[in-house]
């Protein structure tokens, strides 16, 4: 049974169409990065996945929950952290997690070791007795992480967690999350790429309420149709560096600037083919003076602008 | 239960948190006080048949006090959790609608009700120092406090009702302040207009709290009166209900 199953959920308001009949499916343990453009409709799928709203049509369950028939057991098995992480300001850490903790059923006891534990997890110790109105950005974002860690439950969905973080902070999050994904099943939606290519087993790309791609980051990165390029500085003296360097297979444009003495040539290849040796060996046989020849791998930052620019923009 | 306990506690611990309920406290304490002390004025010009619990509960600025303390308790309740997003947070944790409108309500409820405590005090000490009862009968001290408390009900709800409908609070208490003049002063109309059939003046008596007091004051307990506030409150709680859900799902 998969952790989260998406059926033709469409959402509708009036006058434009946020979601449109969207499906994927979420396994036990995945970690799902959920990227798409603002307004792409990753906000609305994630309200709708915690209950928050009602889908116009389609379905959604977590866990095997119906997200709307049996919200209540759904929601029992979910940690939400909603975009910009609302919390009540004039609380203190522990109070807010305590209180947070008894709506989700835990009390006494329990309450105490697992406000505890979420504390420990998300470095929240010597804030516990700030007002989190006082709170930096970073440690309101794990207040909100603690309180959706509470419940220890099953799935994980963040919306935008190092939204608005220093560098250092990101990193934080992201090791946290990393962590987290070893016991639980985690949808993320961001904006930071390299972030999902580092955390993420797979990931979800919607743009304009449709799925664009779902995949692993490595198979996307290499279905790529302008996979790469190759970056090639030489001094080629009397020969025609870019005609030389057109021939070899896999070469698929090439285009030359001047820099001084040297010719720096950006070659276009193949998704599959990585010519370096033999431009090397031309270099070689031809005597060429050579000061760099390196390989540019598409990202997932490539894919993601490809996906979701519009055509006439591109 | 635990659930609707929890919210509850939160909500009359999150009057306590911000400083309006401090003021509200001065500001009704002021009211009641003052009240108190022109209504024993009145009552030693000389003879009267008021009761001072009958002179305090039916005197004007009474009513205007009373009618201005709603809409700053009621105001926040939703319109701050739509504002800040932690609406968010609330419904995306296991509970249900209905608890969080009645823990909203029961919360505004109980700080109306703490709010009423001191007054006790008034009678007492009057009785204390005067050595004359305050009321007829001990019929009169639970009809008026019954009355406060029913009024405040039917009030609260139209509050939680105003402040379900936006995310601004001033513009919630402009509706609150707005509906609660309007039921207050409906029930008036009869007193304005002097030459009007006995059928209107029945049916603006029916929901003219000003009457309601008076005879609540005086002991006089009708039934017809609970069933009036309590359905109005249920009305208005389940129109909350219904725009709070509408509400969410639109946004």
């Amino acid at each position: 049974m998969p952790m989260i199953k998406v059926e033709n959920l469409t959402k509708r308001y009036a006058g434009f169409t946020a979601i449109n009949d969207l499906s994927f499916e979420v396994e036990k343990g995945e970690i799902v990065g959920f990227l798409g453009p603002n307004g792409a409709g990753k906000s609305t799928t994630m309200r709708i996945l915690s209950s928050y709203m009602p889908a116009t049509s389609g379905r959604a369950s977590i866990a095997g929950f119906d997200v709307f028939a049996q919200s209540l057991q759904a929601r029992q098995h979910l940690g939400y952290m909603p975009e910009n992480v609302p919390l009540y300001t004039e609380m203190r850490v522990t109070e807010y997690l305590n209180y947070r903790a008894a709506l989700k059923e835990i009390t006494g006891r329990r309450q105490r070791e697992r406000v505890g534990d979420v504390k420990e997890l998300c470095n929240l110790k010597e804030m516990e007795n700030r007002i989190i109105g006082t709170l930096s950005k970073g440690y309101r974002q794990r207040v909100g992480l603690a309180d959706a860690l509470l419940h220890s439950p099953d799935l994980l969905i963040l919306d935008e967690p190092t939204i608005g973080l220093d560098p250092n902070q990101i990193r934080q999050v992201r090791e946290l999350i990393r962590n987290l994904g070893r016991h639980h099943t985690i949808l993320l939606s961001t904006h930071i790429l390299s972030e999902v290519e580092m955390t993420c087993s797979r990931v979800v790309i919607i743009n304009k309420g449709k799925i664009e791609a779902a995949d692993t980051p490595e198979n996307l990165v290499n279905d790529m149709r302008a996979a790469g390029g190759i970056r090639f500085e030489a001094q080629t003296g009397a020969d025609d560096g870019a005609a030389e360097l057109g021939k070899i297979a896999g070469v698929k444009e090439v285009s030359v600037e001047t820099e001084e003495a040297w010719s720096v040539f950006t070659l276009r290849t193949d998704s599959q083919s990585d010519p370096r040796e033999e431009i090397w060996r031309l270099a070689t046989d031809r005597h060429w003076t050579v000061r760099e020849l390196s390989r540019r791998r598409a990202t997932l930052e490539d894919v993601f602008v490809e996906m979701t620019l519009d055509d006439d923009e591109a | 239960m635990t659930k609707f306990l929890t919210l509850l506690s939160r909500e009359i611990k999150s009057y306590f948190y911000s400083p309006i309920a401090y003021i509200v406290l001065c500001f009704f304490l002021l009211l009641t006080g003052f009240c108190f002390y022109s209504s024993v004025t009145y009552l030693s010009r000389g003879a009267t048949e008021l009761t001072i619990i009958e002179a305090f509960f039916n005197s004007v600025p009474f009513w205007i006090g009373f009618i201005l303390i709603f809409p700053p308790i009621t105001m926040r309740v939703y319109a701050e959790e739509f504002k800040l997003g932690t609406i968010e947070t609330l419904m995306t944790a296991p509970v249900r609608d209905w608890q969080v409108v009645l823990s909203k309500f029961g919360g505004a409820l109980a700080f109306y009700i703490v709010l009423w405590l001191p007054t006790l005090l008034y009678f007492v000490t009057f009785e204390h120092v005067v050595k004359t009862d305050a009321a007829n009968a001990i019929g009169a001290y639970w009809g008026s406090y019954l009355m406060v408390l029913m009024i405040g009900m039917l009030f609260i709800s139209l509050g939680c009702f105003a402040s379900v409908l936006t995310q601004n609070q001033m513009v919630a208490a402009v509706i609150s302040l707005s509906l609660i003049t309007l039921f207050f002063f409906g029930g008036l109309l009869a007193f304005f207009t002097p030459n009007v059939s006995p059928a209107f003046r029945m049916a603006t008596g029916y929901f003219s709290t000003l009457e309601h007091m008076g005879e609540f004051s005086k002991g006089l307990i009708d039934s017809r009166r609970f069933v009036f506030y309590l359905s109005g409150t249920l009305l208005m709680l389940g129109l909350t209900h219904q725009v709070f859900q509408y509400r969410r799902w639109k946004s």
